[in-house]
């Protein structure tokens, strides 16, 4: 009886194990380090969701990517950094054919593998985020931040607030309150929002909110006492609403509150309820169906009922916009290195991909990415490229954000001196031999 | 027919005190280690080092230390991140602040020895509070250990998040130079990973059958006792403290240096202490080999799990169902595990030792 339930198990297995993929001359693999369970599931599932619905779009369309089938594989990381490095390693080949990049949505796990990443000739991705002195492409071949840095982030926000005031030479004598996460990330942004308010002639003070931040009305009778102009929030998961709503008790303007890049989701404002009309934040990718390929996914994909996302109401939602912008950065960052390479690029190659990015307006409105997707230029000694971000306002009536502002440009002169002091400290310390990236040579070796 | 006694005599006390009493136990545990000193390294990919064998060492490593101090003197810790934490970072500092002949293992014992002395620092309560209290109060190292780091960024050297750690660390008296052999290779780090464990292990084990050892066991039955028979109760459970803290001092930076590449304060937070505290319940308390099964099922079952269901339902099912099932089948197989044998895997190999000995014929 039991052999029989045995075998019987077995050949269900055997049976289903028909659907896993398998890769073919003309195929490319692309390792997927999703996070679908766990407490930053509903980034995970948005993010992945959305590189997944890319990548389904261009096989059904173009046959994958410069006629090269798209394969990938999932690995659960559970946002845990140690479960990403055995994923990484489990996945840096597949099938014999070695992964392209590889992407996994977090700080943790992709500073993990900076230096794993170079060994192995893998280029490791953190868009929007990610250890900031890697900008330094000649320091960091093998690691990549399209779109924006937290510095650019929080000099953008200083501009956006120039702009609400009428002009910068207006931000004199103003006050800045940086309000931060008790945490690495949290703290990444102390220093420059100082130096940012020297330049500018504003004051400013930072009040940290221990992890998780449930709790802040010691904090926000701190920013009442000292009665800022601006408060930014530079908060991550639960500390976002409830800032929102301790701000909007204690008397504090909402539209004076400016969210950062992770405090930009409807899952940090539709908790906060009515406090959170009128609050807005940075964004590099505008939410909602912005764009030609969100579209074509729709129609494509999720009207035929192939689409990834379980719940529909989430296309156009920030994380899966995110998602689906890096789907569309790097796919680009293959056809780069297709141009040159031929059709069958290795990992190597496609690093040299994403350090040749140039995605202009007139790229994206091909690839129909305009209006999600930031122009991407990078180079060798730039590895994040965009550095520009628009604002966006939420509408609690409607549920929606509305973009409130035009692409404005990060400070990358005052982040430059920063970004190279965090990157000779690295040169001495991490035995690290930087590149010349004006010897022509040098920078066009796609195998550093 | 293995594991008999019959015809191996002692005739002398030192014979009967050998670790290995029986012939076939030690030319097992000899050949098991040659095998993994000479074969592994020839036949193991990246993969199998760097994301199995060497994190089981590390954390195995740990596993020893917090044994040592709760299953061993009986003294309930939670603060054992917090120690590999400290072990790390130390490590990390002695070798970026030292002249050039600062070697790796060197570094280790010292920072295990600082970590250890902190341990002791940290374990001072024990003198009064004992069970449930003092697992609050080590709770108190954990969260030290976090904050101080965060604190003081020079112990990360100003970095933001996390730091890399250099290869050129690993180089041993400029043997790598020497022999044109990398030593920040995986099996570098596996070697290196081994034999620190496997002395440490040994020490261990010797520890144990030692007058220290006994007297850590007498302090974990009943304090009370033991202190009426002369046995120094302050001292033994401080010492316990010091080399318990060190093991896992030197577990940290195992952890840190050969498995992750990468120190950063984040990779010893609160979850860490409580997964090794697992390791070494499911392993068995005070087994110093248990220390090791327990590290094994503990991190392995949930990979080989959604390895398993990758193969064989592949794209079937998204990696949510998967993770999910795995954690339900694994918190079963704990569940049934501690019912059947509370001693945990250790006592259930203790029992198929005793088969063994007796089969074929067990009456």
């Amino acid at each position: 009886m039991k052999t029989k339930i045995w075998i019987t198990g077995l050949a269900m297995a055997t049976a289903m194990s028909v659907t896993a993929p398998v890769m073919a001359e003309g195929d490319v693999y692309i390792p997927m380090p999703v996070y679908r369970v766990g407490p930053y599931a509903t980034g995970g599932t948005g993010y992945f969701g959305g590189i997944i619905d890319y990548y389904t779009l261009m096989n059904m369309k173009e046959g994958g990517v410069g006629g090269m089938n798209i394969i990938w594989n999932e690995c659960e990381t559970n946002y845990n950094d140690q479960k990403g490095v055995e994923c990484y390693h489990r996945q840096k080949e597949f099938q014999g054919k070695q992964a392209l990049f590889f992407d996994p949505l977090s700080v943790g796990i992709s500073t993990s593998l900076v230096a794993q990443g170079r060994k192995d000739k893998i280029a490791i991705i953190a868009v929007n985020h990610g250890r900031t002195e890697g900008q330094r492409g000649d320091v960091f071949p093998y690691y990549f931040m399209p779109g924006i840095n937290t510095y650019d982030e929080h000099s953008i926000i200083t501009a956006y607030i120039g702009q609400l005031e009428g002009g910068m030479e207006n931000l004199a004598g103003k006050k800045i309150v940086l309000l931060f996460h008790g945490s690495t990330y949290g703290r990444e942004a102390v220093e420059f929002t100082h130096m940012l308010c020297e330049k500018h002639g504003c004051s400013s003070e930072a009040i940290e909110v221990p992890h998780p931040g449930n709790e802040q009305t010691s904090q926000w009778l701190k920013i009442r006492r000292s009665k800022p102009d601006y408060v930014v929030l530079r908060g991550w998961g639960v500390m976002n609403p409830v800032a929102m709503q301790t701000g909007v008790r204690m008397g504090f303007p909402i539209s004076n509150l400016i969210g950062n890049i992770w405090s930009n989701d409807d899952g940090d404002v539709k908790p906060a309820g009515s406090s959170a009309n009128g609050y807005q934040a940075i964004t590099t990718h505008p939410t909602g169906r912005v764009a030609k390929v969100i579209d074509e996914i729709v129609a494509n994909l999720y009207e035929q009922g192939k689409g990834d996302l379980e719940d529909k109401s989430r296309i156009g939602s920030n994380y899966w916009n995110l998602g689906v912008m890096a789907g569309v950065i790097h796919l680009e960052a293959v056809r780069v290195a297709q141009a040159r390479f031929g059709a069958d690029v290795n990992s190597a190659q496609v690093r040299w991909g994403f350090e040749n990015l140039n995605l202009d307006t007139a790229r994206l409105t091909e690839l129909g990415a305009n209006g999600l997707v930031p122009e991407i230029k990078t180079n060798c000694m730039d590895h994040v490229g965009g550095h520009q971000a628009k604002f966006m306002r939420w509408v609690y009536a409607e549920t929606k954000w509305e973009v409130a502002s035009d692409w404005i440009d990060g400070d990358v002169e005052l982040s430059q001196a920063i970004i190279d002091a965090k990157a000779e400290n690295a040169i001495a310390n991490e035995g690290i031999t930087p590149r010349d990236c004006n010897d022509p040579a040098q920078r066009d070796d796609f195998e550093v | 027919m293995i594991y008999r006694e019959t015809g191996t005599f002692s005739t002398s006390y030192i014979e009967d005190r050998k670790l290995f009493p029986i012939p076939f136990d030690k030319w097992a545990m000899g050949v098991f280690l040659l095998f993994m000193v000479f074969v592994v390294p020839l036949i193991a990919s990246d993969y199998w080092l760097a994301a199995h064998l060497i994190p089981i060492l590390a954390y195995g490593c740990a596993a020893l230390g917090l044994n040592l101090l709760t299953g061993m003197t009986g003294q309930l810790s939670l603060g054992t991140a917090g120690f590999m934490c400290f072990g790390a970072f130390f490590t990390f500092n002695i070798m970026l602040r030292s002249p050039e002949w600062m070697n790796l293992p060197l570094a280790m014992v010292l920072a295990g020895s600082v970590t250890g002395v902190i341990g002791v620092i940290f374990g001072l309560p024990s003198i009064r509070i004992k069970g449930f209290y003092l697992l609050v109060s080590t709770l108190a190292a954990q969260y030290f250990a976090l904050w101080f780091f965060r604190s003081y960024p020079y112990f990360l050297n100003y970095a933001t998040a996390t730091v890399t750690l250099p290869d050129h660390h690993f180089d041993l008296f400029g043997i790598g130079d020497a022999f044109g052999v990398d030593m920040a290779s995986f099996e570098a780090k596996y070697l290196l990973s081994l034999g620190i464990v496997c002395a440490l292990a040994l020490f261990a084990k010797n520890l144990m059958r030692s007058s220290t050892g006994r007297n850590f066991m007498a302090v974990r039955d009943m304090d009370i006792a033991a202190s009426v028979i002369g046995i120094p109760v302050i001292r033994t459970k401080m010492l316990a403290f010091f080399v318990s803290c060190f093991y896992c001092g030197v577990g940290g930076a195992l952890f840190c240096y050969a498995y992750l590449q990468v120190l950063g304060i984040r990779t010893f937070e609160m979850n860490r202490s409580f997964e090794i505290l697992f390791m070494v319940i499911i392993g068995g308390l005070g087994s110093i080999a248990g220390s090791f099964y327990g590290t094994v099922l503990v991190y392995e079952f949930p990979i080989l799990f959604s390895w398993a269901g990758d193969y064989l339902l592949g794209g079937a099912f998204d990696t949510a169902v998967v993770d999910n099932v795995a954690k339900i089948l694994y918190g079963i197989l704990i569940i049934a595990l501690l019912i059947r044998e509370p001693g945990g895997l250790a006592a259930l190999w203790l029992t198929a030792k005793q088969k063994l000995r007796t089969w074929p014929f067990p009456h």
